[in-house]
């Protein structure tokens, strides 16, 4: 038995040589930091490192459940991502149809490359421009005064009232057109002789892209709901460090950025790495709970 | 076939709609690039839209004049290069062996994989890993802890799988080795799905900014994008170095912030439209076989 192995293995040596480095990799870079998820029970130490650190049990879990802060920041984290999730989705979905029904095909795919674009541009670039965008002499100022609807420029960025509304509409600007890629996909692969059909018994075009277009592509829908109802506790950390400020602390900080500045920059690694835990451990519930109902109201899943 | 009356009048109303949307994503950038040629104290009075006001080129005469950014550049351009060619060759060739189903330890492999998709260390101790091996302050910090995405793995494995047995039989009949096999018949048909991973790949390293923030202190080792980063977050302070640097009546912190940003994201509007293709085509190999 023993031998048959090492005569199998030896004959593909080839192939082993070929996955040994990513096996390697996917243990140092995924695992070995799966392990040191311990230090949420410790109090650790970085001279003591993980294995001379004092274990303190839920202590760190206690300590921020009963902190008003991360309400605040859980409250910031829901609320951005259901916005995303509630204007963005739909709004994919929509776009994806229309592009799909240009008749042009030059206008078409122009449209298709224009709304790619900003998926290209990094959170600092976009950073940048939206702070010049909404700046006191910027664009939407200068419009906003020019047209006299009003007397002064607003500060946007610096109102913290304002802030949820400007990383979701700046997220859904980014990303909507990057949206659409799977879904027109999908409306590419329906069988055109369904439409002609519904042609044919008379519906309209609405009906037909309610009746034909919607139900082809509904696995495809039900998959990218359930990915985003997944990182729904995520919401974008390099979005977050480029627009927030100390004025707009208050509604800007989520789980994501309020980890990295307490663990890294004020290194309260213990604590963090809880908060980091709490906040996996529901996004993978959520995801699971998402994939059960769809499992029970429809046939398409991801497991 | 002939359009009826409603359907006209959808398509009327869907060419309005999309050049509303085309307007609302190109107009903004156009308004970023007329500000970068525009004197900056000027722009501070408003009212620029499209086109300059007051037409200049310092701000990129000063941005060019500035050697930081030429290092900051250069270790952006390696990053990116290094990075993807290294990405490719581990993540592909894993994919390739794997593509085999007789791969001894195949499945357990999968099977970590689809862990590493759920869970993960976190930020805090994926930090203390990286550091602690010694990362911190290393250019290869933003090669090697990438160098491996599983996701990518299954797209690339989706499209191996797809290629017609017989050609590697016929090869193998010729005396070609496993590795001949993968670098002269895989390799060159599997371009479209490849240039697509390398464009992900190339994006990210171009755009990434957070793990120089989170591992590099050393200056010459900054990427474009967190010199950029840096510009951006230091202009509301006075005190800020560069403030210090940049006195002038002819431009403003802003002004060279919105040059900086054209010039940085240049690379990629310049490669894009060429990669465009593939990466439609790409996209869908991985995402309708899985």
């Amino acid at each position: 038995m023993k031998s048959t192995f090492k005569h199998k293995f030896l004959s593909q040596w080839e192939l082993q040589v070929m996955v040994w480095p990513s096996i390697i990799l996917m243990i140092v870079f995924s695992f070995v930091p799966m392990l040191g998820l311990i230090i949420a029970f410790q109090d650790y130490s970085p001279l003591s490192g993980f294995t001379g650190s004092e274990f303190v049990g839920l202590d760190n879990f206690k300590a921020f459940l009963g902190d008003k802060d991360f309400y605040n920041v859980l409250t910031n984290t829901l609320a951005i991502s259901l916005m995303k999730l509630l204007i963005g989705f739909p709004l994919e979905i929509v776009l994806a149809i229309l592009i799909n029904q240009i008749r042009l095909a030059l206008f078409k795919k122009f449209s298709q490359t224009v709304s790619y674009l900003p998926h290209f541009l990094s959170w600092v670039i976009l950073g940048g421009m939206i702070t010049s965008w909404l700046g006191s002499s910027g664009l939407v100022n200068s419009f906003l005064l020019s047209t006299h609807l009003i007397s002064e420029p607003l500060s946007f960025l610096s109102n913290a009232n304002a802030y949820w509304w400007i990383a979701t509409l700046s997220d859904i600007w980014k990303e909507v057109g990057w949206g659409t890629i799977l879904y027109l996909a999908a409306i590419a692969g329906i069988d055109p002789s369904l439409y002609e059909a519904a042609k044919v018994d008379g519906a309209k075009i609405l009906k037909r892209i309610w009746y034909v277009t919607l139900p082809g592509i509904k696995n495809i829908i039900v998959l990218m709901f359930l990915l985003r109802v997944g990182s729904i506790l995520g919401a974008n950390l390099d979005q977050t460090l480029v627009l927030q400020n100390s004025s707009n602390m208050l509604r800007s900080e989520v789980i994501d950025s309020y980890v990295y500045h307490l663990g890294l920059a004020q290194g309260d690694f213990s604590f963090a790495t809880a908060v980091g835990i709490f906040s996996s451990v529901i996004s993978v519930t959520l995801l699971l709970v998402a994939n059960f109902l769809t499992k029970k109201l429809s046939d398409s899943t991801i497991f | 076939m002939g359009l009826d009356r409603g359907e006209k009048i959808f398509n009327v109303f869907n060419v309005l709609f999309m050049l509303l949307f085309i307007s609302i994503i190109v107009l903004p950038l156009i308004n970023i690039v007329a500000l970068s040629f525009n004197d900056g104290y000027d722009a501070m009075k408003g009212g620029i839209y499209l086109f300059p006001r007051e037409f200049t080129l310092v701000n990129y005469e000063t941005i060019l004049k500035d050697s930081t950014i030429y290092t900051a550049f250069g270790v952006t351009v390696a990053k990116t290069v290094i990075g993807v060619i290294g990405h490719l060759a581990i993540t592909g060739a894993a994919a390739y062996a794997l593509s085999k189903s007789y791969l001894l330890g195949r499945k357990i492999f999968i099977r970590m994989g689809i862990i590493t998709m759920f869970f993960n260390g976190g930020m805090i101790p994926s930090f203390l890993v990286a550091k602690s091996l010694g990362l911190a302050n290393s250019f290869w910090v933003y090669i090697i802890p990438v160098l491996f995405s599983f996701y990518d793995m299954i797209i690339l494995m989706n499209f191996f799988r797809s290629l017609p047995e017989s050609i590697e039989e016929s090869a193998k009949i010729d005396g070609a080795s496993v590795f001949q096999v993968f670098f002269k018949i895989i390799v060159p048909l599997s371009f479209p799905v490849l240039a697509t991973i390398a464009l992900f790949h190339g994006v990210y390293q171009w755009n990434d900014f957070f793990v120089a923030k989170l591992y590099v202190t050393d200056k010459t080792l900054y990427p474009i994008q967190y010199y950029l980063y840096q510009l951006l977050t230091s202009a509301g302070a006075a005190s800020s170095a560069k403030a210090g640097v940049y006195v002038s009546k002819t431009f403003t912190t802003q002004s060279l912030q919105q040059a900086t940003m054209i010039i940085t994201t240049l690379p990629i509007m310049l490669i894009y439209p060429f990669l465009q293709k593939y990466f439609i085509s790409g996209m869908l190999v991985g995402g309708v076989k899985e």
